[in-house]
């Protein structure tokens, strides 16, 4: 669906966007993260033509972007930085407006589109009034509803829930399941980690202009060959398990084991009580702040404790970050 | 897309606002000068007042003579400016491309739309004044030309209505084109930035630089190629036979402007980076 190979943008003398390899397959649920300012925007932007690639190719849907963007973005929908609306105008006038600027819709069954994607988005009862009295969350439906306007193959959404209520989110990643199981392929730009880790299939990680990460979910997500167990007899679940405990703090384990239900047997069979048993698995959230550094909207004052040039981090909170995860002796 | 973004502009309160606003200069001149009946002296203040108080029936050119120095050049900046600067400031326009509707279609989309917009504004100033100039002062021919079937008179020699009527209409198109110039430079700068406000601020700029610079002597070398220089040559329409030789060359100038603007225009608009 995506492909982009050494794909590059300069500011000047800023590299938003590093020689990424984008790859996203057919009927993916592809989400894209990264801290703020680490250049997912202007990568969706060079996917759809908006900003022009330094040096690099762009295929997407299987054509050169942006020389054949005429045939290609007809069947991509996308919402890019937040939704946009002319204020003074009612929301259908709006979409009306997008459905009638786009070529392929005929005038007859414009207002069936229009109506089909404000009933997707739930906005299906709004009146006329103007979009400038529309909530945020309005507002956020409605740059949906113009993203479905055409049926799209490819879904780019930058933020999509951004300014929805949590039932608002879940309506949302609902609409996206049903679409994406009707075929169509999803881009999801996000920096909320659980949005991504909910919805998605396949992840890719951008830092700093690099997408320093590409993998499926379930290999990211993959079990550490850690079990964590709870229990009130700690002390003496140290002492049977001998060797074996890589971190202890209270009545919480990280036991070294490949199964758990073996564990928890044998663990039992000695006449202990446990409260918690399960295979570790490394969160999204780990994974993610492990190879990202720091947002590039956090400007760290430059007084000797410039961030470590190999890494980019800044000492401190990278320092904190370890104490809170590393196992501790 | 050219029909849609009509549509949008006739749909916009702002339009009709600025419309009403450009009507309402030479309503309100019409209506002084209709109670009381006191003409300014031949050759002092806008062009042609003195002639019409006998005769509405010219009053449409002194209506524009009133609206072409800074009220219709204000609003075609402002229209201009906006164009594709406001868009960018609605979060439309990376909507608009990504439809897509193609960069060049959406300038000439825009383009076309400021034409109609001055056309829209010109014509709406010729037949509210048209109103105003035979309701408050009256369509009696001048005295002199009791009993002929001439309306007017210019120069010396009267105009029949016919007459009158292809010459205010020449006059509306040659006041059309020199908007086109202005509107060229507030599409340009609108391309620039982001802002509308800034772009039309630039235009306007421009504007009363030539403005400034046409009435200095000083600047004498320069005046034959400023924006402004031939913008009162529509009163040579009135002359009798008419001075074709200033109609000419504004219409000539006021095409490099607008080819050349536009050409700049369409160069940055389709190879800039839509971040807004």
């Amino acid at each position: 669906m995506i492909a982009t190979h050494a794909l590059t943008k300069r500011f000047g003398r800023i590299t938003a966007v590093d020689a990424v390899d984008l790859a996203v397959g057919e009927g993916d649920r592809y989400g894209l993260l990264g801290p703020n300012g680490s250049g997912k925007t202007t990568l969706v932007r060079m996917l759809l033509g908006l900003v022009y690639a330094t040096s690099g190719e762009i295929e997407v849907l299987g054509r050169p972007m942006p020389r054949r963007a005429a045939e290609v973005l007809p069947r991509v929908g996308a919402l890019v930085e937040g939704p946009g609306a002319y204020r003074h105008l009612s929301g259908r006038a709006n979409l009306r407006h997008l459905d009638a600027a786009g070529p392929g819709g005929s005038r007859r069954g414009r207002r069936a589109r229009v109506e089909a994607v404000l009933d997707r988005v739930g906005l299906g009862g709004v009146d006329e009034r103007p979009v400038r009295a529309y909530s945020l969350g309005m507002r956020q439906r409605l740059g949906l509803a113009a993203a479905l306007l055409g049926g799209p193959r490819l879904l780019i959404l930058d933020e999509p829930t951004n300014g929805l209520d949590p039932q608002g989110i879940h309506e949302i990643r609902d609409l996206l399941n049903e679409l994406n199981a009707a075929g169509t392929t999803i881009l999801l730009c996000s920096h909320l980690l659980s949005e991504v880790e909910e919805l998605c299939t396949r992840v890719g990680v951008m830092d700093r202009g690099r997408l320093v990460l590409q993998a499926d979910m379930a290999e990211v997500r993959a079990p550490t060959g850690q079990v964590e167990v709870r229990s009130p007899d700690a002390d003496r679940a140290v002492a049977l398990l001998d060797g074996r405990v890589e971190h202890r703090s209270g009545d919480r384990l990280l036991v070294r084991a490949a199964d758990a239900a073996e564990l928890n047997a044998r663990l039992v069979g000695e006449g202990l009580r446990i409260t918690e048993i399960g295979a570790r698995r490394r969160s999204l959230e780990e994974v993610v702040l492990d190879i990202t550094g720091p947002s590039a909207d956090r400007l760290d004052r430059d007084t000797g404790r410039a961030p470590d040039r190999d890494t980019g981090r800044a000492p401190d909170r990278d320092a904190d970050r370890d104490a809170a995860q590393e196992p501790q002796p | 897309m050219i029909a849609t973004e009509l549509v949008k502009m006739v749909r916009r309160p702002r339009t009709w606002v600025s419309l009403a606003l450009l009507c309402g200069l030479p309503a309100i001149v019409a209506v002084f000068l209709g109670v009381t009946e006191v003409a300014p002296e031949p050759g002092e203040g806008p062009a042609f007042l003195s002639a019409v108080l006998t005769n509405g029936a010219l009053y449409p050119a002194a209506a524009l003579a009133m609206v072409l120095p800074l009220f219709l050049p204000v609003s075609v900046a402002v229209v201009g400016g906006d164009s594709i600067a406001g868009e960018a400031s609605a979060g439309m326009l990376r909507y608009l491309l990504l439809r897509p509707v193609g960069r060049t279609r959406l300038l000439v989309a825009k383009l076309v739309t400021l034409v109609a917009y001055v056309l829209l504004a010109v014509v709406a100033v010729v037949a509210t004044s048209y109103l105003a100039g035979t309701l408050m002062l009256g369509d009696a021919p001048a005295a002199a030309l009791e009993g002929s079937d001439l309306l007017t008179s210019v120069s010396g020699t009267g105009l029949t209505r016919t007459q009158l009527l292809l010459r205010v209409g020449a006059t509306m198109l040659y006041i059309g084109a020199c908007m086109l110039g202005v509107g060229a430079i507030a599409l340009f700068l609108s391309t620039l930035t982001d802002s509308s406000l800034g772009a039309a601020l630039g235009a306007l700029a421009a504007l009363i630089t030539s403005q400034v610079l046409v009435t200095l002597e000083a600047a004498a070398s320069v005046q034959p190629y400023l924006l402004t220089r031939y913008w009162l040559a529509w009163v040579d329409f009135f002359r009798d036979p008419v001075l074709w030789r200033d109609i000419e060359r504004g219409l000539a100038l006021q095409g490099v402007y607008v080819v050349v603007f536009l050409a700049a225009a369409w160069a940055n608009f389709a190879t800039r980076d839509v971040t807004s």
